[in-house]
C-alpha cells in the first residue's frame, strides 16, 4: 500500500510539472497583458510594471523563475489584484465553490442512485420510465437554462429564496438545485445501466437460484457492484462540479473559483491563472487517486496488484 | 430458451416449481440448430425495431435532422437579416416561431441553429469516440507501462484549463466552426478512452478472451472481434451523451462570448441570448429549448436502445 | 415486492423531504418586493458587477473602484449635483490670473478615519507617491498628474529632486501647485480618485489596502467588510466632517455580473439600486422595464461616446468617400430605438452632451451637423470612392467587437443596414477581450467598436486622442493640421480660442475626414427605489451615494 501511494504520488508530481509548464507556455501564446485597457496607460508607465513583474524577461526565464517560486511554495501576489496574495484569493473563493460543491454532490449520489436503482429493479415499468424520463429531463434542460427558470419562479416571483448572494443557508437551495440537476440525471443513468448488467450476471441468477435472501443479494452483491461505475465518475464529477460551476456562480452572483477563473483569463492575471491551474490539477489528481482508492476498497475483484476475476 | 428467458430477465419474478418443466432428453433433437444463424449485428436490429420507444426515437431524430435541412426552405425569410420594425414578434402566421430581438425570423434561425447544433455535436462526439476508442482501448489491452505513461498523459491534458486552449485556438486560427469543434474535441476524448480503457480492462481476462487467446487470435482480432464489441454498451452510453455534452459545450463557450460567430447561431447561442428576456419573450427560448430538449432526449432513449440491443449478454 | 416498496417510499421521502424543506422556507427568509432596508435602517444595499481590483487610491483604474473610493475617500474638492466642484478637504482656493497657480486652504476640521487630521502633507505625500517611479506596481494613472509642473520628467525619472515639482504644502493647511499650463478644468480634476490624500501610515504596508483593519480613509465612509468575490460593505464614518449630511448608516454591494441577476435583484426588493454605471441593465428587459418601473427608472445623458473607427491605413477605408459612405449609410435613431432602447441620442459629432464649453455645454454651444444619414449619398460617395481607388468590387470587410450582447446587437443591426443601404456584406468578429484589444492596437482590423468616456470636463479628452503621437490613437490617423489644433488648445488659457480649435479639429474629424462613425451618446440607465433620494449621477456617469437616503 505504501508502495502503491508512494509511486501514485510521484506521478502526479510529473503530472504537475508538465502541466505547469504547458500552461505556462499557452499561457504566454496568448495576445495582451495584465495592464492593458481601453485606455492605454503611457508606454514608459507600461514599460515600468512590465518590468517590476519580470514580465520583460525572456519568456523562459520568467517560466523558471516561476517554477523556482513554486517550488518553494510562493505562489506570487496577484497582477490584478495588487495587494492579494493568489493563495489567498484561491482559498477565499474556493470556500464557497465547496460548499456549494459538496452539498450538490452529496445530493446528487444519493438522489441519483436511489433513482437509478429503482428503475433497475423496476425495469421497463412505470417507476423506470417516469425514473428515466426525469433522468433525461435533467440531462436535456441545459443547467444555465434551469436556473434562470429557477431564479425567476422562487426568487423573483415567489420570494422565498434570494435572488443572489451566498449570506445564509437559505441561499443554497437554488444553485445547489441547479447544479446537480445535471449529476442527478448521469448518476441515475449509470446506475441504472449497471445494475442491470450485474442483475443479469450469472453470479446473480446463481444466487437466485440457490434461494439466497433477497437482502443478501441485493446489498452484498447488486449493489456493492452496480454503484461501481458512479465510484468512477464520482472523482471526476466532484472535480468538475467544485471547479466548473462558472454558469452557476454567475447566475446567483456566488463569488465562487470559477467566476474568478474565467476572470483572470480575461484579465491577463498570470499568477493568479497559473495559480488556479495548479490548483485545479492538483484537486483533479487527488479526485482520480481517492476513486482508485475507494475503488479497490469496493471493487472485491480488484486488488492493488491488478485484475483478476474473483 | 423461450420459456426460461422470461424467467431471467424479470428479477423480481421468484422461482416456483411451475417454472420448470421436465423435457426429455433427445440426442437427435438436441443437435440441431434451432436458430438460424444471423449476425450480431442483424440481431441488435432485430431486437432494436422491438423497442417502440427506442423507434421513436429514432424518428424524432430524423425528423429533426430533415427539419434542419429542409426546414429553412419552408420560410421566405433569411436567417440573418433584420427587421427593426418588427422586433420580439410574438408567433403569427408569418413568423410561425416569431422574431427575435433583431426582427429575425425564428422558424428559419430555430432550424439553422438546429443544423449547425447537430453538426458541431456530431463532429465532436464522433471524433471523441474515434480517438477516445483507440486511445482508450491501447490503454486497457496492454495495460502495464504503456497504459501508466498514455493515462498520465491524458490526465495531464485533462487537467489543462480548457478556456485557454479555447482562446488560443480562436486566435491561432480563424474563428469558424470548425475550429469550435476542435475546441471541443481536444480534450473531450479523454472521457471516452476512460470509459474504453476500464471496459477492456475488466474485459481482457474473462474466460471468453482466455479461450480466443488460447486459439491463436492476434492482438487485433482480439481487440475488435471481442473486446470492443462486449465494451459497446458503455460505449454508446457514453456517445449518446457526449453528444448533448458538446452542444452544451458550444453553448457554455456562446455564454463567455467564444462561441459560434454572430449573425450564425446554435441552438444554446440562441438560448442563452434568450435568456435575458424570456419572461417577457418566452418564444425565443421555447423554440430552441424544446428543439435542443427533444434532441437530447431522442438520443439518450435511442442511445439506451441501442445499448440493449447490442450487448449479447441481455439477449 | 414488498422490500422494493420500502426502497421506493425511501427515494419518495427523501424528494418529497427536499421540496418541503423548499416550501417550508417560505417564512425564514427571502426578499419581499419591498425595499430591503427600511427608512430607519438607512442601509443601501447596490450591486458592483465586477469586483474592484484594488482600493488604493493610486492604483484603482476601473468604475467599481470610482463607486467605492468616492464613498471612502475625499478629494480636494467634490463634485456638486450638477458637476461642479464644491468644496471637499479645501475650504476655498485661490487661483492666479494666469491660471498656473493654485492654492487651496484646507479645512481644519477634516479628519482621518482614525481621528488623525488630514494635512496639506498628506496630499503631497499621496501625490508623490502617484509619482515616485519606484512605487510598486507603477500607478497606471500617473498621467493624470501631468498637468503638474514637474510631474512627468518625475514619474519618468528624467528629474529625480521631488521639490522641484510643483506640490508644496507651505503648512499644514495650505497646498500650493503650479501647473506646467493653464488647464481650466484642474479644479473639477482633483475631485478624481488619483488625486485623493492617503494616510501616511500606509509606506509601512503594501497590502493596506486589502485589509479594512488597516484602511484608513478621510471620506464619508469607511471599508467595514471585504469578502473576495462575494460583499464589500462601507459604514458611516464617525469623523468624517461633515458627517451630519450623511444619513446612510452602510452601505451593502454585492458582486454579481450578471445584468439579469441584478435586476431580477432588484425587482425582488433585495437591491435597492440597479444599472450603470456598475451594471448593466440587459437590453431584453427595457421595454418591460419602461412599461412597469417607469417612475423609478432613471435615464440620463452622460459624457460618453459609441463609435465605430476605421483603420485608415487598410482597404477600403484609406478612402474619405468610402468612410463616409459607411458612416451616411446607417439609421441611428433605429438603434437606439429598437437596439439600445434607452432612449440614447444619436451622434454626429465626437464631443457628447454634458461636456463644458465656453459658457454652456459643448455640445449646446456647437451643434454636431457634420454630416447627415443620405442612402442616396451613401451610394454615390461609395461608387465615387471605389472609382478612385480602381475598385470593380469593395474588398471584403470585417467588423469587429468585443464579445458583450450589446455590441453583438449593435455590430448585426449595423451590418444589416449597410448591406440594406450600400448593397455591402460587412462579416461582423466578435474578439475576446485581450484579442480584440491588442487587434485594434496594431491596427489590424478594418472596422472596429469603440467607445470613450472622459476623464475631465472639457473637450480636450475626446481631442488630444487622436493626435499623431497619442498612445490611445489607434486608427493609423495621422494629421499635422489637427496635431497643431490641440497643441494650440492644450497651451491657450483663452477658452473661446480652445473651443474654437475643438470646433476646427472635430470637423476635420468627423465632417472632413470621417475617420470615425459616431453612433450615439450615451445614456446612463438606472432604476432607483422610489424612496432612495440623493443620488447623484455627475456629467461622465460616476455615481455618488454619499448623500444619498431613504425617506
Amino acid at each position: 500500500m505504501v508502495r502503491y501511494v508512494a509511486n501514485k504520488f510521484f506521478y502526479m508530481l510529473v503530472s504537475l510539472f508538465i502541466l505547469i509548464s504547458a500552461t505556462f507556455f499557452l499561457m504566454k501564446a496568448i495576445p495582451g497583458d495584465p495592464f492593458m485597457s481601453e485606455k492605454k496607460v503611457p508606454p514608459e508607465i507600461q514599460a515600468r510594471l512590465m518590468e517590476q513583474y519580470g514580465l520583460d524577461k525572456p519568456v523562459y526565464v520568467q517560466y523558471f523563475k516561476y517554477l523556482g517560486d513554486i517550488a518553494t511554495g510562493d505562489f506570487g501576489i496577484s497582477m490584478k489584484h495588487q495587494n492579494q496574495e493568489v493563495t489567498d484569493i484561491i482559498l477565499q473563493t474556493f470556500s464557497a465553490s465547496l460548499k456549494l460543491g459538496l452539498i450538490a454532490i452529496v445530493i446528487s449520489v444519493i438522489i441519483g442512485i436511489l433513482l437509478g436503482m429503482l428503475a433497475a429493479l423496476y425495469h421497463r415499468k412505470l417507476i423506470d420510465n417516469v425514473a428515466m424520463i426525469l433522468a433525461v429531463l435533467g440531462i436535456a434542460v441545459p443547467s444555465f437554462v434551469l436556473a434562470s427558470l429557477i431564479q425567476f419562479i422562487f426568487g423573483e416571483k415567489l420570494g422565498w429564496f434570494h435572488v443572489m448572494g451566498f449570506d445564509g443557508p437559505l441561499d443554497y437551495v437554488l444553485p445547489v438545485a441547479a447544479l446537480s440537476a445535471q449529476p442527478i440525471a448521469f448518476i441515475a443513468r449509470l446506475t441504472r445501466s449497471s445494475m442491470l448488467e450485474v442483475l443479469h450476471a450469472d453470479y446473480i441468477k446463481t444466487a437466485k437460484a440457490k434461494g439466497l435472501n433477497w437482502m443478501a443479494i441485493m446489498f452484498r452483491h447488486v449493489i456493492r457492484n452496480g454503484i461501481l461505475p458512479v465510484v468512477t465518475y464520482i472523482g471526476p464529477m466532484t472535480a468538475n462540479i467544485i471547479t466548473g460551476s462558472v454558469v452557476i456562480e454567475q447566475i446567483f452572483g456566488i463569488g465562487g473559483i470559477g467566476k474568478v477563473f474565467v476572470e483572470c483569463i480575461t484579465n491577463r492575471d498570470y499568477t493568479m491563472i497559473m495559480g488556479v491551474t495548479i490548483f485545479y490539477g492538483v484537486l483533479l489528481m487527488l479526485a482520480r487517486f481517492i476513486t482508485d482508492i475507494v475503488y479497490v476498497l469496493v471493487d472485491p475483484r480488484i486488488k492493488l496488484t491488478g485484475g483478476k476475476e474473483g | 430458451m423461450a420459456a426460461n428467458e422470461t424467467t431471467f430477465t424479470s428479477v423480481s419474478a421468484e422461482l416456483t416449481p411451475e417454472d420448470f418443466r421436465k423435457i426429455g432428453v433427445d440426442e437427435k433433437q438436441a443437435e440441431i440448430i434451432q436458430r438460424e444463424s444471423i449476425s450480431a449485428w442483424k440481431d441488435a436490429w432485430q431486437r432494436l425495431s422491438k423497442n417502440k420507444l427506442a423507434m421513436a426515437s429514432l424518428v424524432v431524430l430524423l425528423l429533426i435532422v430533415l427539419a434542419a435541412i429542409f426546414g429553412p426552405m419552408f420560410a421566405h425569410f433569411d436567417s440573418s437579416t433584420n427587421d427593426l420594425l418588427n422586433t420580439n414578434q410574438p408567433p403569427s402566421k408569418e413568423h410561425w416561431f416569431g422574431t427575435d430581438d433583431l426582427g429575425r425570423d425564428m422558424f428559419v434561425r430555430t432550424w439553422m441553429g438546429t443544423r449547425i447544433s447537430l453538426i458541431v455535436g456530431l463532429a465532436a462526439a464522433l471524433i471523441d469516440l474515434l480517438i477516445g476508442v483507440i486511445y482508450g482501448g491501447i490503454m486497457g489491452y496492454f495495460g502495464g507501462r504503456v497504459d501508466a505513461i498514455m493515462n498520465k498523459f491524458s490526465e495531464v491534458l485533462y487537467s489543462i484549463p480548457y478556456m485557454l486552449v479555447t482562446i488560443l485556438l480562436l486566435v491561432v486560427f480563424e474563428p469558424s466552426i470548425g475550429t469550435i469543434i476542435l475546441a471541443l474535441t481536444i480534450t473531450g476524448w479523454i472521457n471516452m478512452s476512460w470509459i474504453v480503457r476500464g471496459e477492456i480492462m475488466q474485459l481482457k481476462n474473462r474466460e471468453f478472451v482466455l479461450a480466443s487467446r488460447s486459439m491463436g487470435a492476434g492482438s487485433g482480432r482480439l481487440l475488435f472481434r471481442h473486446l470492443l464489441p462486449n465494451a459497446v454498451g458503455p460505449i454508446i452510453v457514453t456517445l449518446t451523451l457526449s453528444v448533448p455534452n458538446a452542444i452544451f459545450s458550444e453553448a457554455f463557450l456562446s455564454f463567455l462570448g467564444l462561441g459560434v460567430q454572430a449573425p450564425r447561431a446554435s441552438l444554446g447561442s440562441m438560448i442563452n441570448d434568450a435568456l435575458t428576456g424570456w419572461m417577457y419573450y418566452p418564444w425565443r427560448m421555447l423554440f430552441p429549448a424544446i428543439i435542443i430538449s427533444l434532441t437530447m432526449l431522442a438520443f439518450n432513449i435511442f442511445g439506451d436502445g441501442l445499448r440493449d440491443a447490442l450487448d449479447p449478454k441481455l439477449k | 415486492m414488498r422490500r422494493k416498496t420500502l426502497l421506493t417510499l425511501l427515494t419518495m421521502l427523501l424528494v418529497v423531504g427536499t421540496v418541503l424543506a423548499g416550501c417550508g422556507s417560505k417564512n425564514a427568509g427571502g426578499g419581499s418586493k419591498e425595499n430591503a432596508s427600511a427608512a430607519k435602517d438607512q442601509i443601501l444595499h447596490m450591486n458592483l458587477s465586477a469586483e474592484p481590483p484594488t482600493f488604493d487610491p493610486a492604483q484603482a483604474q476601473d468604475s467599481q473602484a470610482h463607486t467605492v473610493l468616492n464613498m471612502m475617500y475625499e478629494g480636494l474638492v467634490r463634485l456638486d449635483e450638477n458637476s461642479k466642484p464644491v468644496p471637499g478637504v479645501a475650504e476655498k482656493w485661490d487661483i492666479s490670473s494666469d491660471g498656473l497657480k493654485y492654492v487651496f486652504h484646507l479645512r481644519k476640521d477634516a479628519k482621518w478615519s482614525n481621528g488623525d487630521p488630514v494635512t496639506a502633507k498628506d496630499f503631497v505625500f499621496a501625490w508623490q507617491r502617484v509619482l515616485d517611479p519606484n512605487t510598486t506596481p507603477a500607478p497606471p494613472y500617473a498621467y493624470q498628474l501631468y498637468y503638474i509642473k514637474g510631474a512627468e520628467e518625475y514619474n519618468n525619472k528624467k528629474m529625480t529632486d521631488f521639490s522641484q515639482v510643483g506640490v508644496k504644502a507651505t503648512d499644514d493647511h495650505t497646498l500650493e501647485v503650479t501647473l506646467k499650463n493653464p488647464t481650466p478644468y484642474f479644479l473639477g480634476l482633483t475631485s478624481f480618485y488619483t488625486f485623493y490624500p492617503v494616510h501616511q501610515s500606509v509606506k509601512d504596508n503594501p497590502k493596506w489596502a486589502a485589509d479594512p483593519k488597516t484602511m484608513i480613509s478621510n471620506g464619508p465612509f469607511t471599508l467595514t467588510t471585504w469578502t473576495t468575490g462575494q460583499k464589500i460593505e462601507v459604514s458611516k464614518n464617525a469623523n468624517y466632517w461633515d458627517n451630519k449630511d450623511i444619513k446612510l448608516n452602510k452601505i451593502t454591494m454585492s458582486l454579481s455580473n450578471s445584468g439579469a441577476t441584478e435586476l431580477s435583484s432588484y425587482r425582488s426588493g433585495q437591491l435597492d439600486y440597479a444599472g450603470m454605471p456598475n451594471g448593466e441593465i440587459p437590453t431584453d428587459q427595457m421595454p418591460a422595464v419602461k412599461k412597469q418601473l417607469q417612475n423609478e427608472l432613471n435615464l440620463k445623458p452622460i459624457g460618453s461616446v459609441y463609435y465605430y473607427q476605421f483603420n485608415v491605413t487598410a482597404k477600403p477605408f484609406d478612402n474619405a468617400k468610402i468612410r463616409k459612405a459607411f458612416a451616411m449609410a446607417i439609421s441611428r435613431q433605429e438603434i437606439v430605438d429598437k437596439v439600445t432602447q434607452s432612449e440614447e441620442k444619436p451622434a454626429f459629432g465626437f464631443v457628447p452632451p454634458g461636456i463644458a464649453g465656453e459658457k454652456e455645454e459643448f455640445r449646446t454651444e456647437h451643434k454636431d451637423d457634420y454630416f447627415t444619414e443620405n442612402m442616396d449619398e451613401a451610394k454615390k460617395l461609395l461608387q465615387e470612392g471605389m472609382k478612385e481607388e480602381g475598385y470593380t468590387t469593395l474588398p471584403p470587410v470585417t467588423l469587429i467587437y468585443n464579445s458583450s450582447e450589446k455590441h453583438k446587437k449593435i455590430a448585426l443591426a449595423v451590418a444589416d443596414m449597410w448591406k440594406k443601404n450600400l448593397g455591402v456584406t460587412v462579416q461582423t468578429e466578435n474578439q475576446e477581450w485581450g484579442v480584440f484589444l491588442k487587434n485594434r492596437r496594431s491596427l489590424n482590423y478594418q472596422i472596429a467598436r469603440a467607445g470613450w468616456s472622459p476623464d475631465y470636463n472639457d473637450p480636450m479628452t475626446f481631442f488630444d486622442l487622436w493626435t499623431s503621437k497619442s498612445g490611445n490613437n489607434d486608427i493609423g490617423f495621422k494629421n499635422k493640421e489637427y496635431d497643431a489644433l490641440v497643441s494650440d488648445a492644450l497651451a491657450s488659457s483663452d477658452n473661446a480660442k480652445r473651443m474654437d480649435d475643438f470646433v476646427k479639429a472635430e470637423k476635420l474629424l468627423i465632417q472632413d475626414q470621417q475617420v470615425l462613425l459616431p453612433i450615439y451618446y450615451y445614456t446612463n440607465v438606472a432604476l432607483i427605489k422610489p424612496n432612495l433620494k440623493g443620488v447623484i449621477i455627475d456629467y461622465a456617469g460616476g455615481v455618488d451615494f454619499t448623500r444619498a437616503y431613504f425617506e
